[in-house]
């Protein structure tokens, strides 16, 4: 496995929603960057799981999906809260602790939720998104409230076995559920072909009935493409649908770890197909977008990010007498 | 309206049945409940009146069906995972421990989970070790769960209801000792709050508490110590979180000695904790040590005679009671 991912021809996609996509990914290239220079800075603590390299696959998904529509993230969830819909400024005030954070720095990194835009959060426990993603389609089916329900998981995640339970009590119910699994291929250094025999994973779902998609998860356009069209398929009824994005992470598990085993040349090929090259390529090929245009945008995410760490820079913490008072109700 | 006798199960049917009738967002999935009714017959005829949308049967999935539950719940609607018994339920402990209960602090109070885990357990009849566990205390253990143990057909109402209409995390733990006692219910829908335990009878000398199936052995007891001139207090304490210590406060005030009764094995239980609050905050008030009555630190044999050894007994209750009255 490696550079032989599928090539698909790119049907003729509005601009401004390429223009979404790109600045999604812009967003949480920038959020990432920035992230581990405060987590250098001590500003940040904890574990912090960059999504560097992997950003188009958050961008591409949740440019299909509508306002409202639940998403379940994984311990390496900074990319999807900001895909859909989260102010940056709430993200970094979370991220350091702060009581304007989304969760009052009650949840962090790896905790981070925005109830209010449908992400049910990032979540700890590798796998554990599955089912929550399930019962939220389900909810939704019950409810009559039209919504599309995606887990994002891992390639981690399929070895857990929540992963066959949940995608299969989807399949059985025919849930709104499309099940995004981001194969990075490694599960901190374990290698995804030491942790399973066959390392294509969609074929899982489709060993279950389930009908299933491999993507290119470097190529936002093409997880836009796939992935819209099966949460379309998933609003009408005809869910759940799983889909694997092949992808590389751009350094280590977490800040901390330098990622050695990651060999130089395929690090190097990764990088050569980036999802900012590539959503970049989009813009300029599909959209006729030139470069300034492109850099504008990058700017307006550049400023962006100024004003949200000013704002979380001066957000106070919960007081200990709050949390005590939280803490007699819970 | 008016009361009448009806068992137990009945009495959680007619709470699930009256909630799902107002409430379109509740439903009931699990194994075995949708055609077949449940083991224990709890959700007979709710397939055919609310149909298969809002009782599902579900495949062997212990861990996804909890999860699903919790992920629903986090969503918008009013589910309830029913599981078989509650030693399957460790197969979805992730999804209890570490999703269900953290979930509240985790999004700043900006999330609520009202889920309702239904499972049943205790020593039952033969039923072996995997199958006849009292493992409340695990869920006693996490702060963010509420640990409901109701032992009336009364309480099993009005304590699901009210579980149905609040919204926190429900661990609502059944006996399947107690589907086919009989009680007194009233006809129409009721709440019983969480935290209130009930003094089931007054008396001056000695205090017993008890929850779930053991509170039918505390009244058995009780009804042998009154006949010999004992007065007893006995508490059903009907949730362990909240934990009701008012009540039990006031009633070792009064009485002065103290027995806790707990089907589940000794170790690491509930009742060493209530124990713990006692002697914190009544303890000038006791004239004994505290009694508590327990399971043998051991899984339930199958054998039925070494069953019923492993688990306590009403007389194992009197006679701690007694050994309480032994001090002046
Ligand atoms: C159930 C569980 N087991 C182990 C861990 C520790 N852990 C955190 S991330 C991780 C590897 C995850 O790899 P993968 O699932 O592929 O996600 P990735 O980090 O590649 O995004 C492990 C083992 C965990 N968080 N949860
Ligand atoms: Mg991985």
């Amino acid at each position: 496995m490696g550079g032989e991912l599928m090539a698909r021809k790119k049907n003729s996609i509005d601009t401004e929603v390429l223009k979404k996509i790109y600045r999604t990914v812009s967003r949480i290239r920038h959020f990432e960057e920035q992230g581990i220079k405060l987590y250098r800075q001590g500003l940040i603590k904890g574990y912090f799981h960059p999504y560097l390299g992997q950003e188009g696959i958050a961008a591409g998904v949740c440019a299909g999906l509508l306002p409202g529509d639940n998403i379940a993230s994984t311990h390496r969830g900074h990319g999807h809260c900001i895909a859909h819909g989260a102010e940056v400024k709430g993200m970094v005030a979370e991220l350091l602790g702060r009581r304007d954070g989304y969760c009052k720095g009650y949840g962090g990194s790896m905790h981070i939720a925005d109830i209010q835009n449908g992400n049910l959060g990032a979540n700890g426990i590798v796998g554990a998104g599955s089912p929550l993603g399930v019962g939220a389609a389900l909810a939704s089916q019950i409810i009559g409230d039209g919504k599309v329900t995606v887990t994002f998981s891992t390639d981690g995640g399929t070895n857990n076995g929540t992963f066959l339970e949940s995608l299969n009590m989807a399949a059985i119910w025919n849930l709104p559920f499309v099940l995004v699994v981001e194969n990075n291929q490694y599960a901190v250094s374990t290698p995804i072909s030491e942790a399973t025999r066959d390392t294509e994973l969609y074929k899982r779902g489709e060993a279950i009935g389930v009908e299933s998609h491999r993507v290119d998860g470097n190529d936002p356009i093409e997880v836009y493409e796939v992935t819209s069209r099966a949460i379309e398929k998933c609003r009408k009824g005809e869910g759940p649908i799983m889909i694997e994005a092949v992808t590389y992470r751009h350094a280590g598990h977490h800040v901390n770890d330098p990622g050695a085993y990651m060999p130089e040349d395929r690090l190097e090929y990764y990088k050569g197909i980036d999802p900012i090259i590539r959503g970049r390529k989009a813009l300029k090929d599909m959209a006729g977008l030139s470069d300034t245009e492109i850099d504008a945008i990058d700017q307006e995410v550049y400023d962006e990010y100024e004003e949200a760490l000013e704002f979380a820079k001066a957000s106070g913490e919960v007081t200990a007498e709050e949390f005590h008072e939280f803490a007699m109700g819970y | 309206m008016s009361a009448r006798e009806i068992m137990y199960r009945d009495a959680l049917r007619e709470a699930l049945d009256h909630e799902m009738s107002v409430n379109p967002a509740v439903f009931i999935i699990g194994e075995g409940i949708a055609e077949r009714g449940g083991s224990y017959k709890v959700t007979e005829g709710l397939l055919d009146k609310y149909g298969p949308q809002r009782v599902r049967d579900t495949p062997i999935s212990e861990a996804s069906m909890i999860g699903a539950g919790v992920g629903a719940a986090i969503a918008g609607a009013r589910p309830i995972t029913e599981i078989l018994y509650i030693d399957f339920a460790m197969l979805g402990m992730d999804q209890i421990v570490n999703q269900a209960a953290k979930f509240r602090l985790m999004t700043g109070d900006r999330g609520s989970v009202p889920f309702v885990m239904r499972t049943q357990g205790g020593a039952g009849g033969a039923v072996a070790a995997q199958h006849s566990q009292s493992l409340e205390a695990l869920f006693y253990h996490i702060p963010g769960l509420r640990v409901v143990m109701p032992s009336t057909p009364y309480d099993a109402k009005g304590l699901l209801t009210h579980s149905l209409r609040q919204d926190h995390p429900v661990m609502f733990l059944e006996h399947k000792h107690l589907y086919m006692t009989k009680g007194m219910v009233p006809e129409n829908d009721y709440e019983i709050e969480f935290g209130q335990a009930e003094v089931m009878t007054e008396g001056e000398d000695v205090t017993i508490v008890a929850w779930s199936h053991m509170l039918l052995k505390a009244m058995e007891a009780a009804e042998t110590l009154t006949a010999e001139n004992v007065g007893v207090e006995v508490i059903n304490l009907r949730t362990l979180s909240p934990l009701d210590t008012d009540t039990i406060m006031a009633s070792v005030a009064k009485t002065n000695r103290v027995v806790i009764a707990q089907e589940a094995v000794r170790r690491g239980g509930v009742a060493s904790d209530i124990a713990s609050y006692i002697q914190e905050e009544e303890f000038y008030s006791l004239d004994a040590p505290i009694e508590i009555v327990a399971g043998l630190n051991i899984p339930i044999p199958f054998n039925l005679s070494l069953e019923k050894a492993s688990v306590p007994q009403a007389q194992d209750i009197v006679a701690a009671a007694k050994r309480t009255l032994e001090h002046a």
